[in-house]
């Protein structure tokens, strides 16, 4: 990776407001992944904090019923704050602190990594403020709530189609008003250069972890690596580690809403095309003149139109592979997973589920598939409830 | 010399920006013929786009708008053409790099040259990706207008020597919108500038009244105008066109009636 590109993809393409903030990130950055004392910091908070290493929990049920591969979960879901998020909040609020920052804002789409950067802000001293599409803050009403409760101010954002990639062009208004004490916290491998490569550093336990784990139970690597990606943090941090080790699958599982030949997904890699927004040259769900298309998914954590750029240089290249998966396959692997093993995944989570429950009986059973359990599906109870016809809310 | 160098060349420039389409592309046209008319010395046109995040609540609208009534980039292009047959200032896009790069930059380049779209200003296309572009702008004469803002600093000198058309100087932090005070050391910029190049500078964003024009004219070659003119159109939809017409031609005097000063 050269300039923060990795192959054509990345770059920084940030108003001329926000270049020496990006700038002073980059620098801050490769100093501090180098600095033994903030990494000591930093797996102290992942170690006492937020509960890592997450578990590898081999899904025996799981396995007979399908009759193939041996199925783990990565158990991210048992992370502080229910997801993947906090790995990476821990990291960003950490380096905001060392920067002499004061205040954090960020987006959210179902408010995860909100609550997640509200939690690390109260837990460091730094004042918060989370951008929300105003379709979300209805939606997810309760992590509205929860973020209040942990000291931040929520916005809800009523520009545009009021969700998350509108939350993320609010969020970057917000740090072009108010630069200097600021720090814009962004949740996913997206963004101008550093941030798809910081995000994913930070994310990138989740792999490590992965591998000492299944060669301390199975004494071999995986055969497969199974993880939803909207802008692709969690399947980021998941492939990382297993990039160099070709036997490895990695198969990153897209939203493809109500199926990929609808106007209703946000399967980018399956139906977008390369374009240059948000910060970064990456593919995107777009239109024939570049207007960035609406996009859908009953996961609110998946809806967004693009993709870390990391991703793209990984599907371009043939690396990963990447599959789409409907909101019936979701939400069926929802329902699954927690009859078959008690465990209630989120809603974007069961979309790796979904695939992995595609896969298994077609491979052998002395071979081996991880599937990232992202987050827990608590906050999701309501929508598939719905879903399923029954009118509760939270 | 270049339609942009000819337009700083005299008095003090006023730039007015419309988006274009808002409300319809026949307004558009008639918008650009009547700035003109009205004194207007450059007109800075926006190519919608869904996402742009430069801009204020304002402009935003506006594009939502112009895209909602059917705006394309190859009917604002079209526009364009049409406008050309009778106005000679020169026309400059504001868009966001994606509907540039989706087009092809080669074909978009083609089109600004056919239709007599003389510069391009990116704000999501800062200096280190300007290679983006700049060679295909370069080729086709088309001038990509560089921007400078207040958090530029050290980069001023950079940026400013490489320079073409006219600098874009960001008047204050934040995104395009109405100010009612200005508070950045807009001079001590345009000095820092003056160091480097004679490309002219022209200052932007927050820019509304005509005290504040001629101020900001007063420190540089020219004030550009764009969401108190937007909230205009919106206000008045197809009868906008007296209004801002009126409107230019008041701001047009205050920026030359700094010359007196």
């Amino acid at each position: 990776m050269e300039n923060g590109k990795f192959g054509p993809f990345g770059g920084q393409y940030v108003p001329e407001t926000l270049m020496n903030a990006v700038h002073e990130v980059e620098e801050a950055y490769e100093h501090y992944r180098k600095d033994p004392q903030f990494q000591e910091e930093l797996e102290d908070l992942l170690k006492n904090y937020a509960g890592r290493p997450s578990l590898l929990y081999y899904a025996e049920k799981m396995t007979k019923n399908l009759g193939g591969a041996r199925i783990y979960l990565k158990r991210e879901d048992l992370n502080h704050t229910g997801s993947h998020k906090i790995n990476n909040v821990l990291g960003q609020v950490l380096l905001a602190k060392k920067m002499g920052k004061t205040r954090v804002i960020a987006e959210t789409g179902a408010g995860q990594h909100g609550v997640a950067t509200a939690t690390a802000a109260a837990l460091m001293g730094m004042e918060c403020e989370v951008f929300m599409g105003k379709e979300d803050t209805d939606r997810q009403a309760l992590n509205v709530f929860r973020m209040e409760l942990l000291g931040a101010k929520v916005h809800p954002v009523t520009s545009g189609t009021m969700t998350l990639k509108d939350a993320v062009n609010e969020t970057m208004r917000e740090w072009t008003r108010r630069v200097d004490d600021t720090l814009y916290v962004i949740g996913s491998v997206m963004g101008p250069h550093p941030y798809p490569m910081m995000v994913r550093d930070f994310q990138k336990v989740i792999s490590k972890e992965i591998k000492e784990q299944i060669m301390e139970r199975e004494g071999k690597l995986p055969d497969a690596v199974l993880a939803c990606v909207g802008g692709g943090s969690n399947a980021m941090g998941a492939f990382y580690e297993f990039i160099q080790d070709k036997s490895v699958r990695l198969i990153g599982c897209e939203a493809a809403g109500l199926g990929v030949d609808t106007e209703k997904h946000a399967a980018t890699i399956a139906k977008g095309s390369t374009g240059v927004f948000h910060g970064m040259k990456s593919l995107f769900c777009q239109d024939q003149d570049g207007q960035i298309a609406p996009v859908y998914s009953i996961s609110a954590g998946l809806d967004y139109p693009g993709i870390g750029p990391e991703h793209a240089y990984l599907a371009e290249t043939g690396r990963a592979q990447y599959v789409p998966v409907t909101d019936e396959e979701a939400v069926e692997a929802f329902e699954y997973l927690s009859r078959t093993e008690g465990i209630i995944p989120a809603v974007e989570s069961a979309h790796a589920v979904a695939y992995g429950k595609k896969l298994a009986p077609t491979m052998e059973k002395d071979q081996i598939i991880v599937i990232n359990i992202s987050g827990r599906g608590d906050k999701d109870v309501a929508a598939i409830a719905r879903y399923r016809g029954v009118e509760i809310y939270e | 010399m270049s339609r942009i160098a000819e337009a700083f060349g005299k008095e003090k420039a006023f730039i007015p920006f419309i988006t274009g389409g808002d409300p319809d592309l026949e307004i558009t046209k008639e918008l650009i013929i009547a700035m003109e008319e009205a004194g207007a010395d450059l007109i800075e046109v926006g190519l919608p786009f869904s996402d742009p995040i430069a801009e204020g609540i304002v402009i935003q609208e506006a594009n939502e708008r112009a895209l909602s009534a059917g705006c394309t980039t190859d009917r604002l292009f079209d526009t364009i053409k049409e406008a050309r047959k009778t106005v000679k200032v020169p026309i400059v896009f504001l868009t966001y790099i994606n509907p540039i790069f989706t087009y092809g930059k080669e074909h978009f380049m083609k089109r600004c040259v056919e239709c007599g779209v003389d510069g391009l200003i990116v704000p999501d296309l800062p200096y280190e990706e300007k290679g983006e572009i700049v060679d295909t702008c370069d080729a086709h004469r088309v001038e990509l207008i560089s921007m400078i803002a207040p958090t530029s600093k050290e980069r001023i000198r950079m940026i400013a020597r490489e320079a073409k058309g006219f600098i874009y100087v960001v008047s204050s932090l934040g995104v395009t919108g109405v100010r009612s005070e200005i508070k950045t050391n807009v001079e001590e910029m345009t000095a820092m500038i003056r160091e480097v190049t004679d490309v002219p500078c022209a200052i932007g964003f927050g820019i509304s009244t005509p005290k504040q024009a001629a101020k900001m004219a007063s420190v540089s070659d020219g004030a550009i105008v764009g969401s108190a003119i937007v909230r205009m159109v919106a206000a008045n939809g197809k009868d906008s066109v007296p209004v801002v017409a009126d409107y230019v031609k008041k701001m047009k005097t205050a920026v030359i009636s700094t010359c007196n000063d």
